[in-house]
């Protein structure tokens, strides 16, 4: 197991403790949110606000949609090699009423997906540089 | 008053992979066009060009590029980049200017050469940038279409057969198109047989990018007449709307979706909401189409696009397709030139296509693809960003 410290892929879009939340954004006015975060104007038609607090969005949600990735992606993203192919989930959150999508944890296939089921937010690796270890937001099936 | 516009002439340089400039694939669709109106260049007052963002400044200012690689006669020029709506967009700003009276007839024309394997985008560390963030979380274009898929499968039992049924449906018809790329009869089993992308769809169930180019030449029906085309069929509708807040549906570059948790707003699905405008502009239904081209960047969006022009109800599109109503020869026959499926995607010019594609069935001049019978035709794409487009054409 390396040694090096584990810091966020993506600077300031989820937090860094066992049970993460992915940072948001909410509308002052119409409570719309925000991810990745929006804090200069509400994209609401019916919204002119421009106050927006920040805020941790619901880590479990239940399943939209599932694919894998079959093939390497390009630059920016960093491969293992070999390349292991890998799930994503599109995951619907009930209070924010929004479709977050992530891979999915290492280990687990599209077979053992389903649209509807229940998901939780973790956090694992994405690559390792010489320095650390980026870590981003991963989908898992919620523990029953 | 009428909304309706002639189109006089349409043409295509065949779809391919040549790497060519795209201005010789543009120059020989709008040379075509011209000839198939009977139209001197130096009668056309607009030219209206579908922007390619791959191909530098000329790309930009397309219409330009055009009017000039066509020899500068005067006519004003427009350029419309609006991502795969843009031919209909470029259509639209031809038809504001026959309806308003400023010219009598116009060049719409786009044509685009295209990079191998995935459209990547630029490096660095780039979090504002949406389509940098997906890319750099291992998300690709495939990504999204099997996700649209997947549910068809989980949520109305459509199967990886039905799937590659629309491939064998657009290859045969594609195979008597001499404009399409690939003209190979594909079988259920090459399909199977092709290696899986983004689970369910395999390679053959996605659309390659190409190279091409389309051109229409339109005018107002006035005109039209004068030269003894007052026959020739007519743009009905136009419509490239954007979405309504809040989008539910993930959508290509986005990480997210917009969030419906504010009072009074609903979570809406996009693509469905393109064909209204068009459906209501031309004062017709579902009921009345006679052929459909559609964007299937995958197998599975076909299937899709079907519900979304309301062909079929939700959910019903692959008992469509099962029955062979989808075909050529069936009640309603989907993408008879063949489709993305035999074409791939030239973004700046695949809308004209779809076009030109309804203006030879309308004709009737579409040979062995030719669905008997046509009157009216509907054409829906979308792209990144908000853009999507649905034209109707009829006799």
């Amino acid at each position: 197991m390396s040694s090096k410290p584990l810091v966020p892929a993506i600077e300031g879009w989820h937090t860094m403790e066992a049970k993460p939340h992915l940072i948001g954004t909410q509308c002052q006015d119409c409570g719309t949110y925000f991810f990745p975060k929006q804090s200069d104007y509400c994209r609401n038609p019916e919204c002119e606000s421009t106050d927006f607090c920040e805020v941790e969005l619901s880590r479990t949600g239940k399943v939209w949609s599932y694919t894998n990735a079959c093939y390497k992606p390009p630059a920016p993203f960093v491969a293992q090699e070999p390349f292991v192919p890998y799930a994503i989930a599109g995951v619907q959150l009930e209070t924010e009423q929004m479709v977050i999508l992530g891979q999915v944890i290492e280990g687990l296939t599209v077979d053992d997906l389903k649209v509807g089921m229940p998901m939780e937010l973790v956090l694992q690796p994405l690559h390792e540089t010489d320095d650390d270890i980026k870590v981003t937001w991963k989908w898992q099936p919620l523990a029953q | 008053m009428s909304n309706e516009i002639a189109i006089l002439g349409a043409g295509m340089h065949p779809w391919g992979k040549w790497g060519h400039n795209f201005v010789q694939y543009g120059v020989a669709a709008a040379r075509e066009a011209l000839a198939d109106a009977g139209v001197p260049w130096q009668d056309v007052k607009f030219v209206s060009g579908g922007a390619t963002i791959r191909c530098g400044y000329p790309g930009f200012v397309a219409g330009a590029t055009f009017a000039q690689a066509l020899g500068w006669q005067g006519a004003e020029v427009n350029t419309s980049y609006a991502a795969c709506a843009s031919g209909s967009q470029a259509l639209a700003a031809a038809r504001n200017k026959i309806l308003s009276g400023e010219c009598e007839v116009a060049l719409v024309v786009g044509a685009d050469t295209t990079p191998k394997g995935f459209l990547a985008p630029a490096g660095g560390y780039r979090p504002e940038d949406p389509d940098w963030v997906r890319f750099y979380l291992g998300i690709t274009n495939p990504t999204y279409f099997a996700l649209y898929a997947r549910r068809r499968m989980d949520l109305y039992g459509d199967t990886l057969q039905d799937f590659a049924a629309v491939k064998v449906k657009n290859s045969l018809v594609g195979s008597k198109n001499p404009r399409a790329r690939y003209r190979k009869c594909f079988t259920a089993e090459d399909v199977a047989a092709s290696a899986m992308v983004a689970d369910p769809l395999r390679l053959m169930d996605i659309c390659a990018t190409s190279d091409g180019g389309a051109a229409l030449i339109v005018s107002s029906l006035e005109y039209a007449r004068k030269i003894g085309k007052g026959n020739a069929p007519r743009v009905a509708a136009i419509s490239t709307v954007t979405p309504t807040f809040a989008s539910g549906v993930l959508e290509m570059p986005d990480i997210a979706t917009d969030s419906a948790a504010a009072a009074g707003v609903e979570a809406h699905a996009y693509r469905s909401t393109i064909p209204l405008k068009a459906y209501e502009e031309a004062g017709i239904g579902p009921e009345d189409i006679s052929l459909a081209e559609v964007y299937d960047l995958s197998t599975a969006l076909e299937l899709d696009w079907i519900e979304d022009l309301q062909l079929a109800p939700r959910g019903e599109a692959a008992a469509l397709l099962r029955a062979g109503d989808t075909a050529l020869g069936g009640k309603i026959p989907i993408n008879v030139s063949g489709g993305l499926a035999c074409f791939g995607e030239a973004v700046p010019a695949q809308a004209l296509s779809q076009i030109c594609e309804l203006t030879w069935q309308l004709r009737g001049q579409a040979g062995d693809r030719q669905v008997q019978g046509a009157k009216v035709g509907i054409t829906a794409n979308q792209g990144l960003f908000g853009h999507g487009s649905s034209v109707i054409v009829k006799k």
